[in-house]
């Protein structure tokens, strides 16, 4: 099997008492669209700071693309994209200078930028608004260019932090689109939602519960070891015995 | 008498260029559990802040318990209860502190009508001395609905209250709010997650301002035309790709561990002639099978129309 692209060891971060996240282990290999999913509380955050050099772990051990989390912080932050439930965008830059702004950030060279920021705004259908200012844009739309801008290094994994938050059903069909396409070109995408629906769309799924991981598996094994229909099911099963939610 | 009506309300914003409710009629029963279907930008708060009297109206009328919104706006805030999709209540106060504050400022105390909120605050009650600020996202809409219901409101509006929460409090939240319909008070509550809907009485589907469809939540389901299929294979997001390239397809979306598959010409061979078809392009444990439309399958069905 490939070399996993993420790969953690008993991965522990404290506050003081609290342990946030738990002697986590799991390994998530290229091209893998992998939900990470838990209850609100779970440690799902705390756990994707770390992974993304964010936060530095009270314990244990993990590599990201292959760097170290304790030692390698800047080289995880260029090789990972990251985008979150509260946008990365700057709502009073256009669509084109938001983009070329990323580009840059993460080191495309000019010609690239041009290049680059041309191919997306064709793709994303955003051709007569690439002069708008983004705070223009409807919520679906900023999602899409949210996770575009998110890719434009052509990162080895891009973490999505409840990217679908709020729309509307066919827009959040058409962002799956999205993540798809990213993982056909080999990106590893690794996503948190609410929406048990799109659990099923992940090729693996692992289920946080009070700062472990509970379950970890395909949607079709999870659903045949707990016997549930849905994942809705599945989930429920495991997130109500959560005692955290109550803190 | 309705608890709510609206007739032809409308809302612009940025001197009139943006329509976020757009001639809006309808009506709530008393005692009804009603809801708005839609994504951001659907007109939802918009609604909610007038019917509320905390916007005013750019055309149309609305009544609230038979008061008009713009007229009446003292009498329409003494009996409605509003938590509003953002968090809103006093971050350095406690819980407790928060409750009796809105108590007083209605001019009721939390004991007089405790047991309004009896089952929903001894949830909270063992953090009654924490400060609103540092707690969980669960125990916050805990309080806030409390704090709603605490001056026992005749019409109770909740705007978002399970957006970002996760599948086991949304859960328990229904629960409270067929509770709290038990006693009597008219709900309106808004919501972006279509499988909330069926928990309903009656749903208005929104999008843009306006209303798509709007009755019981089985109702709209029996409207929808045609068959629904729901198919299955090995690689799932190259039967996405295969089925909307196939030419009888109407529309095909993903939906949970299946894709829905609609046909332009429902015919006996249908099935026969798909499956022939994913067959040749290679696809294996193919399965496919007529199934029930859900809310969110007539939602995208009526977004398309």
């Amino acid at each position: 099997m490939n070399e996993p692209v993420i790969k953690t060891e008993k991965l522990t971060k404290r506050y003081g008492d609290f342990i946030a996240a738990n002697e986590l282990s799991f390994e998530v290999y290229p091209g893998e669209i992998f939900g990470f999913l838990g209850a609100n509380g779970a440690g799902k955050t705390t756990a994707m700071r770390m992974l993304c050099g964010l936060s530095a772990p009270t314990s244990g051990k993990a590599t990201v693309a292959g760097f170290d989390i304790y030692t390698q912080t800047e080289e995880i932050k260029k090789n990972i994209g990251y985008m979150s439930q509260k946008f990365s965008l700057y709502e009073d830059l256009t669509v084109m200078e938001n983009i070329k702004f990323y580009a840059g950030i993460y080191g495309l060279s000019d010609k690239m930028i041009k290049d680059k920021s041309e191919q997306l705004v064709e793709q994303l259908g955003l051709k007569n608004e690439a002069k708008k200012l983004v705070s223009e844009l409807p919520l679906g739309w900023k999602q899409k260019l949210s996770f575009s801008v998110s890719v434009v290094h052509k990162p080895r994994i891009v973490f999505l932090d409840e990217p679908t938050g709020g729309v509307d059903p066919v827009t959040r069909r058409q962002f799956w689109d999205l993540i798809y396409d990213a993982a056909d070109q080999g990106i590893t995408v690794f996503v948190t939602t609410h929406y048990m629906d799109e659990a099923e769309y992940c090729n693996r799924i692992s289920i946080m519960v009070d700062g472990k991981i509970e379950a970890l598996d395909t949607p079709l094994n999870l659903k045949k070891k707990y016997g549930a229909d849905s994942m809705d099911d599945v989930f429920y099963e495991l997130a109500r015995g959560a005692k955290r939610k109550a803190d | 008498m309705n608890a709510v009506t609206l007739d032809a309300l409308t809302k612009t914003y940025n001197k009139e260029t943006v329509l976020a409710v757009d001639k809006l009629s309808f009506e709530v029963g008393k005692g009804e559990l009603f809801g708005l279907i839609g994504p951001d930008g659907a007109g939802k708060t918009s609604i909610f802040r007038m019917l509320t009297t905390l916007l005013l109206p750019d055309s149309g009328t609305a009544s609230v318990d038979g008061f008009d919104i713009v007229k009446d706006y003292k009498a329409i805030r003494q009996r409605v209860g509003y938590m509003p999709g953002k968090f809103s209540l006093y971050q350095d106060l406690t819980v407790e502190e928060n409750l009796d504050f809105f108590a007083t400022v209605f001019g009721t105390s939390v004991k007089e009508n405790y047991e309004l909120i009896k089952d929903i605050y001894i949830q909270i009650e063992p953090f009654k001395k924490r400060r609103a600020g540092k707690l969980s996202g669960g125990m916050k809409q805990k309080l806030a609905l409390c704090c709603a219901l605490i001056h026992k409101p005749s019409v109770l509006f909740l705007d978002e209250p399970t957006t970002g929460v996760d599948a086991v409090s949304r859960k328990e939240f229904w629960e409270m709010l067929k509770r709290l319909k038990m006693q009597g008070i008219t709900i309106l509550v808004s919501t972006p997650y279509m499988d909330e809907a069926t928990l309903c009485d009656r749903i208005a589907l929104m999008q843009t301002g306006r209303i798509l469809s709007i009755d019981t939540p089985a109702a709209i389901v029996n409207q929808y035309e045609g068959n629904l299929y729901a198919v299955k294979s090995g690689k799932m997001h190259q039967l996405l790709k295969d089925l909307r390239a196939f030419p009888g397809t109407l529309s095909c979306f993903a939906f949970g561990e299946f894709l829905h598959l609609t046909f332009i010409n429902d015919t006996i061979e249908s099935e026969a002639l798909v499956k022939q078809y994913l067959e040749a392009k290679g696809h294996t444990e193919i399965e496919f099978k007529k199934v029930q439309p859900t809310i969110e399958d007539c939602f995208i069905k009526l977004l398309k129309d």
